[in-house]
């Protein structure tokens, strides 16, 4: 297959301006030089009437299936010597897994060539003369339609589904109440909501460790102009429902000079300046945490809702719709510790949420 | 059908075993009376035809490459700490998905070219659909009897982008996690049913243990599932409604003028699935995709600027972006109405093109078929349409990258939020007005083409020294090409009394219908076509100048 | 409308086109290049604190005033210390050249050891974090897969996962990590440049920042791995569109064009 482009079909080419035009396609240039002159004759490409370069063809598509077969052996080849962590430096792409560059280039070069052959011996080998079909209309004759009406009718009254009701009206009922069965089967895909979107493990006395250093915090670690991540004391990251529970219990801690919060109430839930707020956005719950130092705006880097720090984590620009919620802490024994609870659910917002 | 004594019988009475064997399909398949139609079916040649086969092949390649993928890759949120060969994940905790996808793409030879291939593919495939939409819009392929076939493409576009969506989020990465985390968002934004659906969809609180195994069932199974059956239907339908083509000479609404199947089109199709799986294998080779190794492991409580979705997803990512933040309290209920609006209109946008098709026959009452190809330009009204829904697709997506424009162009995030909030609403207009002016001028530029020939570019000095340029008139050919297209009358209402002087009602749809008719047929929406008396006019006179 | 058309082939009409569409282009970005609200930060003190003060009068002391206490121009510089200093001159963003929503990175101008005689001059007027030392910053005894984990819950969301830079509010921008020195990188985590948050030993421990520099040498130094092939910047799914779209669909197409060419014909003889 890959060896012969088969041609047989190449010397027994009509001559051009033999064949007749497709359909009525007149030349009537007298009348309506718009008209349509029909398909244009046929013209010979090179391959049809020089065998020599039909031989040239046809040695071009043996060759890229022969380059074909060579790559699907590099292929192979490449599978076996080269070992999966080799990085190669490949100029301008960098370094790189040059098992991975050299399978996918080869399996790219075997396929590529199969296709190239295949495309090209069409092209310049099998027939390239244009021809016309026939369309037929999609709808059915009205003898047809006519026929398939009565044979309906017939049907259905047989059937008798117009004169007993009563089985009918059943029948319908029957099938409209049995897919309940497979809707009532998905309540166990979950629990109910209860609380659940409402708690987090925030609770008054509950210690606020660095995420980084796993330590609890003290007022002094968080310095005008830092940034801290806080989890609640207790929480590992091996714990069973860890990702559930960091999901609602992140927290950034950040210090601002007690004299820039604008909002008393703010001011009153930090402690010398520190405030924690959730890190959960109230728009669809990412971690929000650019925090820029000297705006006091942090940015929510999925949908870009911006609140304001220093005043009661308001929205100020973004598609969020209410502010941030606000952790109110305070200091025991050196160490910062939740005073309360939140007040209010953290992350997005649900029907439920008032 | 199936004779046993077929012509071809050759001595012995034995035929050619090739024969045997097709004669024995046919008995019980009944294949002959299949091929009879099609085996010689005749297919029109065109690039723009073959963005559909992009489309079919890379759907293929996905799920080949898919399969081998479901060998290696564990749907699963059980925890582990990695300790395979990418040192800069060693002894970090993480899903046994990720850790799965980790494993197939530096310990599996080869599966990390899989992968890529399967991920290239998957955003060729969406492209291709996407623009194959396009060319089906633009030249009015979808036109009676297509209708159908092209609210089965539209299904499959939508559904394709569910399925890439439940694809890249099933390594657990902390982009793809983002990604799903977005969707928690939306599902608590659903009013009364919010967080049932969410408990119910996650199995409990986010993320819980559930759904990637979901996800994978959904991306392996359901959708995959549902999408070739669409794919068989639309195949079937291309088969049995025959291909649409271009205006040209000996091309009518009658007939379809191309080559046979077999052997030019078994060649050109079947060879092009391997130049599309060759040029995909090797991007999949020279540039990464979704490198999750750099990525991360998701925790709720990280997250990565630059969090986008796939390409497909954009356009709804920017309607979420640019969304002001209006949220509604009331009785102790709340509506977010900054995730709940950009989820409503995002599927209207998507069927305001669907639906164009009937739309537009309602509005032109056309009920004949269509097989020749509109010119863009000669249907401003629907290219208009057209170049509007595009530019407002692609603000949107300008949105969904926001950050990444903003800091590449060194413009103000903020601003250009604002820029695709007007945008959104203003360039969809400008674009259709522009659209429909250039279209018009083209058509001027056809019409002027018709009557006084084309420029040839040679100038030519007059005895009295006056410089003009000589026109060459068209062949048969081109002015048939430039001609065939129809210019019906826009719809007319009639007197607004009927004879006897009684006002007639009319219903509103009628009106409108009636307006939305001239927008398409209208004086100022249409350059009327050189009549043959025109042009024997000129060319009969004083000849060209 | 009418009229419109027939200027339309006026021999300058291109030209007007050319001139509205430069204007327009002009004006968009005018309006959306980011608004000036400059906000330099520190620099200088001494042991040399003397030459360090005369270079500070020069290239300082007009934004940052005369005695480093801050003008409405510069903040002040008291207690900012020399970490920032060396920081803030050493990446070439101090002296600040023009205003902008953000001081950008460009070259620096400054001598290892005039930069040494500012820092001192600057601590010399309050006490704040030092130039910290080689072996706080090199990649010794750095666990890599921790820094990943500390990178991606405290820079990421400002820096991208690797390190590549990210956008910020009206026009502000989290800059890029390629190419900077891991001192650099020690001092910005330490002092909190600009609108950057500073990261001191409470927030994350000195172990801590060394893991994250070693992390960030893992992946976006030189000589960083991309197994799959050109990493198209590090941005994550919209380079990614763009490659797919341009390169992916664009070469299908091209195969395309060719397959359905038509093929040359002989030369009619």
């Amino acid at each position: 297959m890959s060896e012969t482009g088969r041609h047989e079909d190449v010397p027994e080419e009509t001559l051009p301006g033999e064949r007749e035009t497709a359909h009525e396609g007149a030349v009537a240039t007298a009348e309506n030089p718009f008209a349509d002159p029909g398909l244009p004759p046929h013209e010979h490409r090179a391959q049809d009437i020089d065998e020599q370069a039909a031989k040239r063809s046809e040695r071009t598509v043996a060759l890229l299936f022969v380059v074909s077969m060579i790559a699907t052996v590099g292929f192979i080849a490449s599978y076996v010597a080269i070992p999966i962590d080799k990085i190669v430096y490949i100029w301008p792409i960098g370094h790189i897994s040059a098992l991975n560059f050299a399978l996918g280039l080869t399996l790219g070069a075997a396929l590529f060539c199969i296709g190239a052959g295949a495309v090209h011996w069409a092209r310049t080998l099998m027939s390239d003369e244009e021809v016309a079909d026939e369309r037929h209309p999609i709808e059915a004759a009205p003898e047809v339609k006519a026929k398939v009406m009565a044979d309906f009718a017939q049907g259905a009254k047989e059937s008798q589904m117009g004169r007993r009701k009563l089985v009918r009206n059943t029948m319908f009922g029957a099938l409209a109440l049995v897919p309940l069965s497979g809707v009532v089967l998905l309540r166990d895909l979950g629990p109910m909501p209860g609380t659940k979107l409402r708690t987090t493990n925030w609770k008054k006395g509950v210690r606020l460790v660095n995420q980084s250093t796993n330590l609890p915090l003290r007022p002094e670690d968080i310095a005008v102009g830092s940034l801290t991540f806080a989890k609640p004391e207790g929480l590992e990251e091996d714990d069973e429902e860890f990702a559930e529970k960091i999901a609602k219990d992140a927290l950034m801690l950040v210090r601002i000079q007690p004299q820039n919060i604008k909002d008393k109430h703010e001011l009153s839930w930090s402690h010398e300046g520190i405030v924690a707020y959730s890190k959960i956005c109230t728009h669809v719950g990412c971690p929000i945490s650019l925090y820029e130092q000297q705006t006091h705006h942090v940015l929510c880097p999925c949908h870009q809702s911006t609140f304001d720090l220093s005043d009661g984590g308001r929205v100020i620009f973004g598609p969020a719709g209410h502010a941030l919620p606000q952790l109110h802490i305070t200091e025991k024994d050196g160490f910062l510790e939740a005073a309360n609870g939140f007040e209010e659910p953290v992350g997005p917002s649900f029907w439920e949420r008032g | 059908m199936s004779n046993e004594t077929s012509a071809t019988t050759t001595r012995r009475g034995q035929a050619p075993r090739g024969e045997r064997i097709a004669d024995w399909a046919d008995g019980r398949l009944g294949i002959y009376s299949l091929a009879k139609s099609n085996m010689r079916k005749i297919f029109p040649d065109h690039w723009s035809f073959m963005l559909g086969e992009v489309a079919l092949y890379s759907f293929i390649i996905i799920i080949l490459t898919g399969v081998y993928l479901t060998l290696f890759f564990h749907p699963s949120m059980a925890e582990v700490t990695y300790h395979g060969s990418y040192v800069p994940m060693q002894g970090i905790r993480m899903t046994q998905a990720f850790e799965s996808t980790l494993n197939i793409s530096f310990d599996v030879r080869g599966g990390l070219l899989i992968r890529q291939i399967h991920h290239w593919a998957a955003l060729v495939f969406l492209a291709a659909m996407m623009v194959h939409m396009m060319r089906v819009f633009f030249t009015g392929a979808f036109r009676k009897p297509r209708e159908i076939n092209w609210l089965f493409g539209f299904l499959l576009f939508v559904l394709g982008m569910f399925t890439g969506f439940t694809g890249y989020s099933l390594p657990d990465d902390l982009l793809s996690g983002t990604g799903v985390r977005f969707i928690e968002g939306v599902i608590l934004a659903m009013p009364l049913v919010g967080s049932y659906l969410q408990m119910f969809i996650f199995g409990g609180e986010f993320p819980g243990h559930d759904i990637i195994p979901r996800f994978f069932t959904v991306h392996v199974l359901l959708l995959p599932g549902i999408m070739l059956g669409l794919l068989v239907a639309h195949l079937i339908l291309v088969f049995y409604h025959k291909h649409t083509q271009f205006p040209g000479a000996g091309k009518t609404n009658n007939n379809v003028v191309g080559m046979p199947l077999l052997p030019v089109y078994m060649a050109k199709a079947g060879g092009f699935f391997f130049l599309v799986f060759g040029v995909i294998a090797a991007i999949a080779a020279i540039a990464s995709i979704n490198p999750v190794w750099a990525i991360g492991p998701y925790r709720p409580d990280q997250v990565s600027t630059g969090a986008q979705p796939d390409w497909y997803m954009g356009f709804a990512e920017g309607l979420v972006r640019v969304m002001p933040g209006w949220e509604w309290n009331f009785w102790g209920h709340t509506v977010n109405f900054g995730v709940l609006i950009p989820i409503v209109i995002f599927p209207l946008v998507l069927v305001a093109i669907a639906v164009y098709p009937f739309v537009e026959s309602w509005v032109k009452g056309d009920k004949r078929e269509h097989h020749i190809l509109d010119r863009p330009r000669n249907v401003p009204t629907r290219t208009g349409f057209g170049v509007a829904w595009l530019v407002a697709y692609f603000v949107m997506l300008i949105g969904g990258g926001n950050d990444l424009w903003a800091t590449h162009f060194h413009l103000s995030l903020n601003s250009l939020t604002w820029f695709v909030r007007i945008g959104f609403f203003v360039l969809p207009v400008l674009a259709f007005i522009a659209t429909k002016r250039i279209c018009l001028g083209l058509q001027r530029r056809d019409k002027d083409k018709v009557l006084h020939g084309r420029e040839s570019g040679i100038i030519k000095r007059l005895p009295h020294g006056e410089f003009i340029e000589v026109h060459e008139p068209l062949d048969q050919e081109q002015l048939h090409f430039l001609t065939q297209h129809e210019q019906p009358e826009p719809l007319e209402l009639g007197p607004e009394v009927d004879e006897n002087g009684v006002e007639r009602k009319l219903s509103r749809s009628q009106k409108l219908r009636a307006k939305l008719s001239k927008s398409y047929y209208g004086e100022d929406n249409v350059i009327a076509k050189p009549t043959v008396e025109e042009y024997k006019e000129i060319t009969s006179g004083h000849g060209h100048h | 409308m009418k009229k419109l058309s027939a200027r339309r082939r006026h021999p300058l009409a291109a030209l007007v086109v050319l001139l509205l569409a430069l204007a327009v282009t002009g004006g968009l970005y005018a309006a959306f290049a980011p608004a000036d609200k400059a906000q330099a930060d520190d620099t200088a003190q001494s042991l040399a604190i003397k030459e360090g003060k005369k270079l500070f009068a020069v290239g300082c002391a007009s934004c940052h005033g005369t005695g480093g206490q801050g003008t409405s121009d510069g903040p002040s510089l008291v207690g900012v210390g020399a970490a920032a200093v060396d920081f803030q001159v050493g990446t070439g963003r101090m002296p600040a050249q023009q205003p902008g929503a953000q001081v950008p990175r460009k070259r620096n101008i400054y001598t290892n050891a005039q930069i040494d005689q500012l820092a001192a001059y600057v601590a010399s007027l309050g006490a704040g974090p030092s130039v910290p030392e080689k072996s706080q910053y090199n990649s010794e005894g750095a666990n890599i897969g921790k820094g990943g984990e500390l990178f991606r819950t405290n820079c990421a969301q400002c820096h991208n996962f690797t390190g590549k830079g990210g956008a910020l509010t009206n026009g502000k921008f989290a800059p890029t990590l390629e190419g900077v020195d891991p001192k650099h990188i020690y001092e910005a985590m330490e002092t909190g440049p600009q609108n950057m948050p500073s990261f001191g030993d409470g927030s994350l421990s000195q172990q801590n920042k060394k893991d994250i520099i070693a992390y960030l040498g893992a992946v976006n130094g030189d000589e960083s791995e991309s197994p799959g092939g050109l990493d198209l910047g590090g941005l994550g799914p919209v380079s990614e569109g763009l490659f797919g779209y341009i390169f992916g669909l664009g070469a299908l197409i091209a195969v395309a064009i060719w397959v359905a060419a038509r093929t040359t014909k002989a030369k009619k003889s």
